[in-house]
């Protein structure tokens, strides 16, 4: 049952994800610049262009193009950064880890906290809690990531000096022997504590800014919810039976209240890899998005696209991974769509 | 007063927003008449450079001099025009695009659909930066980008309205009437839609202050000297710890802005739907 629910959702993904890889070949082929002259440079003769359109297969008709594209593209080969001068997807492969670590670490930190507050907004519905979180969910969606990582800096790392400015270790600890990819992980598995202590320290600014915002929207649809939910007639009932409050509340109310949550949690997780983009480049996390604002400073095309396809393809797995969520906690969704 | 401002001059976040928006779009209409020193976009003063709030200048001075409060002032134009620009052709190409999907059922309704899933797809901020890179960065391309990939937004909600509406009585009843596809589509299903997509508009005006300060931010909108919020944080980051307040003046600029549209948005957003009544 579960299993097919799975797998028509992925099925209803593919034409979505095919559309993606028209679209970023599209991007590349029809852009103003040749991509043939911006390779061979600056200082290219005509011929030596005329080379590599043909070294590139540039010269052949754009459907023949877009199968060899195609295919590459499904054997995750992205060619060859013009910066770093190895293959994208080895990169990739190699920031991927950070760049998961921080996310999870962030959403982490948005639902732990934001579920509980926004229950506890909506049970103290328009006193001053519930007016004070509102403030902080507004601010949160308001706010620019990238000024926040500024001040943040400004205020923890360079004015009180209690947690490091940037990076994901200390140049002086050596990092642990790398096993999963991510640094905490790797430091745990191989009893390295001190380097686990230090990855931790380094985590806390980055996750904290970049959670921010998922904690605003997450405060507000739990908030919402459970507003929602309180004035069913179930609640009533159950109140009236002597349910004691606090099971009524975090079992009964909150399960009923967080399709909305769930949903935006998927959202979310779009959102925190967009806005990670900005976060890793200004703390110096060496994940994806740090690897991405390079490559505009560079005019790294390959890498370009193949993260926009590598975050197309995440995102429509976290929708699938939603779905099946809801699912979970409402079973009766299984049955429709 | 009608009943609908009547309603909405209830809701104090709303009445706050608004006042917020009013505040920004008079600063930057007046921009330059009320910045102390307005010559401070391109003008440099390497005497006074760095320094700290003081009477003469509120927000202190850039590394090269500049009053950035004066800067603050003059770059709401700018923050502005992008927002408007964007949302605008956002909404010339969205909404057509939603009518004809919505209106007609079959192939090109399917094809404008598909697409607008596939541009939802993923994350607005890495397609556009995708773009913007691919496009020379310039404040036009952001600018392009940026809408680019902003008008799936309202395809959606003009489709489900031309959908819902196109097969409602009074549709058919015009048809049945002899108006042609066009004026019924115009005139009569597109002002029933237009509630949605001010809500919309409304909350895409702050969404893309916000998105565009991060091109700003990563040197792919507004070049210097342009007195750009997100842009100047940037340049602020080399002289920090020691001038805080290069840095912190233009964010609450960006935050203050964002938030006026925002609360003035949802406050909207509760007059049109009443089922989505955030403050209850």
């Amino acid at each position: 049952m579960v299993f097919r629910f799975v797998l028509r959702r992925c099925a209803l993904a593919v034409p979505s994800l095919f559309g993606l890889l028209v679209l970023t070949f599209l991007l590349i082929r029809l852009v103003p610049s040749d991509p043939a002259v911006v390779m061979a440079g600056d200082a290219a003769t005509p011929a030596q262009i005329a080379e590599i359109r043909h070294q590139y297969g540039l010269d052949r008709p754009l459907w023949e193009q877009f199968i060899v594209y195609t295919g590459k593209a499904v054997r995750l080969d992205f060619g060859e950064s013009a910066f770093s001068h190895r293959a994208v997807s080895l990169d990739i492969a190699q920031r991927l880890p950070a760049t998961l670590e921080l996310t999870f670490a962030a959403m982490g930190l948005s639902i732990l906290l934001g579920v509980p507050l926004g229950v506890f907004a909506a049970l103290r519905y328009n006193q001053w809690p519930d007016f004070a979180l509102r403030m902080l969910s507004v601010f949160g969606v308001a706010v620019a990531a990238f000024w926040v990582a500024i001040m943040l800096q400004l205020l923890f790392a360079m004015q009180l000096g209690w947690l490091p400015l940037r990076g994901e270790l200390s140049v002086a600890i050596p990092p642990p022997t790398r096993i999963t990819g991510s640094l905490l992980l790797d430091s745990l598995l191989t009893g390295r504590f001190d380097a686990l202590r230090d990855g931790l320290a380094h985590l806390v600014l980055p996750a904290v800014t970049l959670g921010l915002g998922g904690l605003a929207s997450i405060v507000r649809f739990t908030r919402a919810g459970v507003l929602d939910t309180l004035q069913q007639d179930f609640v009533t009932y159950e109140r009236a039976m002597g349910y004691r409050r606090m099971r009524l509340i975090w079992r009964y109310v909150l399960r009923n209240s967080v399709t909305a949550t769930i949903t935006q949690i998927g959202l979310l997780f779009g959102g925190l890899i967009a806005g990670g983009v900005v976060v890793e480049a200004i703390y110096d996390w060496p994940g994806i998005g740090s690897y991405t604002v390079n490559a505009i400073l560079t005019g790294d095309h390959q890498v370009m696209l193949a993260v926009t396809l590598m975050i197309g393809v995440v995102y429509a797995a976290v929708n699938i991974l939603t779905d099946v969520v809801h699912g979970l906690v409402d079973p009766r969704l299984m049955d429709q769509t | 007063m009608s009943p609908i401002l009547r309603k909405l001059s209830r809701d104090l976040p709303a009445m706050l927003g608004l006042a917020l928006v009013v505040i920004v779009v008079l600063i930057a209409i007046v921009g330059p008449w009320i910045a102390p020193y307005p010559g401070d976009v391109t003008a440099s003063h390497l005497a006074r450079r760095l320094k700290p709030p003081t009477g003469s200048f509120p927000f202190g001075t850039d590394n090269l001099g500049r009053d950035i409060l004066s800067r603050v002032i003059l770059g709401a134009r700018g923050a502005l025009t992008v927002a408007f620009s964007v949302v605008a052709l956002s909404m010339a190409i969205g909404i057509p695009l939603g009518l004809v999907a919505g209106y007609r059922a079959g192939f090109v309704s399917e094809l404008i659909m598909r697409v607008t899933d596939v541009v939802l797809a993923i994350p607005q901020l890495i397609l556009a930066l995708a773009l913007a890179q691919l496009m020379s960065p310039s404040l036009e391309s952001a600018m392009l980008a940026l809408s680019l990939t902003y008008w799936p937004f309202f395809t959606r909600i003009v489709f489900a309205e031309a959908r819902r509406l196109s097969n409602s009585v009074f549709v058919d009843a015009l048809r049945g009437l002899g108006m042609g596809s066009a004026r019924i589509v115009f005139l009569h299903i597109l002002p029933n839609a237009a509630s949605p997509i001010i809500v919309r508009a409304t909350i895409g005006l702050g969404f893309t202050i916000l998105t565009a300060a991060v091109l700003g931010f990563l040197g792919m909108g507004a070049t210097p000297p342009a007195p750009d919020w997100g842009l100047t944080i940037a340049q602020s980051r080399i002289y920090l710890p020691g001038a805080w307040w290069y840095a912190l003046f233009p964010g609450l600029a960006i935050l203050l802005t964002v938030m006026g549209f925002n609360l003035l948005g949802d406050g909207l957003r509760d007059l049109v739907d009443p089922r989505l009544r955030r403050s209850r």
